[in-house]
């Protein structure tokens, strides 16, 4: 595979350096955004001098407080983590309980109910809208919890029972069908058998329905408007229109809210990577 | 033709003993409390946003009546929609192209051993783990016009400033960029898995044959990614044709509503205008959009790598 000690020509080496450049430039695009929001944030309001110089006269750390006094930014990354928790903890027990009969069951009926839940993945959340409004607010669900959890694990919960599904084909049946002869009840083969080895999978369901709950924003920002409820997108979006004429204030919002993912993704990137990987080949 | 018959036979036998050693039809039970979440928040609200289409609702009086095809005329007469629909088609065949080319071509790269190889898939893969209302928030601070980064450079080079968020064309371009800016490391890995899944040995005969990069990279690695362009392409048509979140942020429909997708125009439609019933028929049409555009790319990929196997 290696081709060692041929002197490589001119033209492959040109070739070379000019595939090492363009990822340079992607990478420094990708990661300007976040210098200069960094060095927004850590300069005072009256600074005028460029976003992509560093703050010359000591860091400004006001903005930090602003954004957590006046932008609720700190109990909105708490509310996020409360519905983002309860939406997973859902997405994964609806969903391996879901996809069992559907991988294990293959009758017609259930081919058909597969199907039709892949269909729903390709339904765009503000298609649905206002009837979906409507029926939270006749639900008594605007402004709480358990309303945009119910939400949120509907739109998440498709991907997450096809990727179980897909799992436990891949499983040998014989262990829970010798449970069965040995006479345990299907709760039980659940409980002892099969849940203990989609460890895997659940470790993807997990990242990408976490990732997508903490962003999510299209509905969370009409069903959650009562400010102490807030999650942590729709906070972000109300305090940036609010201090358009102080960005450094919206910097600092923007970075708390990303610190949470930041953090957990120097961690578990390659269970990132992964999961990715696994959610994007239907 | 009689073995063939009494084999099928036993096998079917086998898969009922397995399926009622397995639970039988009340395993099936499994799934219904996840079919209540699906009938309750997506298969009832589709369906009453169909019926709601119909009506001249206005989202919160008690009092609505049906008024036929009204709002479906209305939409074909509406300026506004017309600007929208087309925005929405940018959004979408202009992410998915930018994405493909970028994706590709980073995946292709990075394909390769290169010094800091997983450090820069890890950067270009960051922004994707970002919520696009934070990503909108950040890139505001490059196109805004005063003290914006982009006219500060131009600034130093003695330009003048540039309004890019105020006039419709560079709005639209800009926010296609950073939608696919945002998203371009998940086209990356789907390429990357593509790339890695091709075995080696088709390269190697395919150099013994003495057959240059160009070639080895037209008839190999392209036809033998087909189910990655699927994926990828598929992936990106849904993800920007509800473009919602970086339109809000960036540059709130405006100026005007020249940067409106759909998405964004029935909830200005629905919370500000009132107008429940002509939003629900917006809504009708952007989903039919998607399945049309799903199905569309589905088969056109799939047929194409049908005719290349």
């Amino acid at each position: 595979m290696k081709r060692q000690g041929v002197a490589r020509p001119r033209r492959v080496r040109v070739g070379r350096a000019a595939i090492g450049a363009f990822v340079v430039v992607i990478v420094l695009i990708q990661v300007m955004p976040f210098y200069v929001t960094l060095t927004t944030a850590l300069k005072p309001k009256t600074d005028l001098s460029s976003r992509l110089s560093l703050p010359s006269g000591g860091i400004h750390w006001k903005n930090f407080s602003l954004a957590i006094a006046d932008g609720h930014i700190l109990s909105s990354i708490g509310n996020s983590a409360v519905v983002t928790v309860a939406t997973t903890v859902i997405v994964c027990v609806f969903g391996a309980l879901a996809a069992y009969p559907l991988a294990r069951r293959r009758t017609r009926t259930n081919s058909l109910v597969l199907l039709g839940i892949l269909g729903l993945m390709m339904i765009p959340p503000l298609s649905v809208l206002v009837p979906l409004y409507s029926l939270l607010n006749q639900m008594g669900g605007i402004n709480t919890y358990w309303g945009v959890v119910l939400v949120l694990a509907n739109m998440q919960l498709p991907l997450a029972i096809f990727l179980y599904a897909n799992f436990i084909r891949g499983l040998p049946a014989s262990i829970e069908e010798a449970a069965r002869v040995d006479g345990a009840n299907l709760i039980q083969v659940l409980v002892h058998i099969v849940f203990p080895m989609l460890k895997p999978v659940t470790a993807t369901v997990v990242i990408l329905t976490s990732v997508a709950t903490w962003n999510e924003y299209a509905l969370s920002v009409y069903l959650l408007t009562d400010p102490t409820k807030q999650t942590i997108a729709p906070a972000i979006s109300s305090f940036f229109s609010v201090q358009s004429s102080n960005l450094g204030a919206a910097s600092a919002a923007s970075l708390l809210a990303v610190l949470p993912i930041l953090v957990v993704y120097l961690f578990l990137q390659q269970y990132f990577i992964k999961g990715m990987v696994a959610g994007a080949e239907k | 033709m009689t073995t063939t018959l009494s084999t099928t036979g036993r096998r079917a036998s086998t898969r009922r003993r397995t399926d009622r050693r397995l639970g039988g039809r009340r395993a099936n039970l499994l799934y219904v409390p996840a079919l209540i979440l699906f009938a309750l928040f997506t298969v009832y609200p589709l369906l009453k946003g169909v019926e709601l289409s119909f009506t001249n609702w206005n989202g919160f009086s008690p009092r609505s009546s049906y008024v036929g095809f009204d709002n479906y005329l209305r939409l074909l007469h509406d300026a506004n929609v017309r600007k929208t629909l087309a925005n929405t088609l940018i959004y979408g065949v202009g992410s998915t192209l930018v994405q493909q080319i970028l994706g590709l071509g980073l995946a292709l790269a990075l394909d390769r051993a290169m010094r800091g190889r997983n450090l820069a898939r890890a950067i270009i893969y960051l922004p994707a783990l970002v919520s696009p209302v934070v990503m909108g928030t950040m890139y505001y601070l490059f196109f805004q016009y005063n003290n914006g980064v982009l006219n500060d450079v131009t600034g130093w080079f003695g330009g003048e400033k540039v309004a890019w968020l105020s006039s419709a064309n560079t709005a639209l371009i800009i926010v296609v960029m950073v939608n696919s800016l945002q998203f371009v490391g998940v086209s990356m890995i789907i390429y990357l898995a593509g790339l890695q899944s091709i075995p080696w040995m088709y390269t190697e005969a395919a150099m013994l044959d003495g057959a240059d990069a160009w070639q080895r990279f037209r008839y190999i690695t392209l036809p033998l990614l087909q189910p990655a362009f699927a994926t990828s392409i598929v992936l990106n048509l849904i993800g920007g044709l509800k473009l919602f979140d970086v339109i809000k942020v960036l540059t709130g429909g405006g100026p005007g509503y020249a940067t409106n997708s759909l998405s964004t125009f029935i909830s200005v439609t629905y919370f500000d205008a009132q107008s429940a019933g002509y939003a629900s028929a917006m809504g009708v049409v952007l989903f039919l959009l998607i399945v049309v555009f799903t199905i569309a790319a589905n088969t056109a990929l799939n047929r194409r790598r049908m005719e290349e196997m």
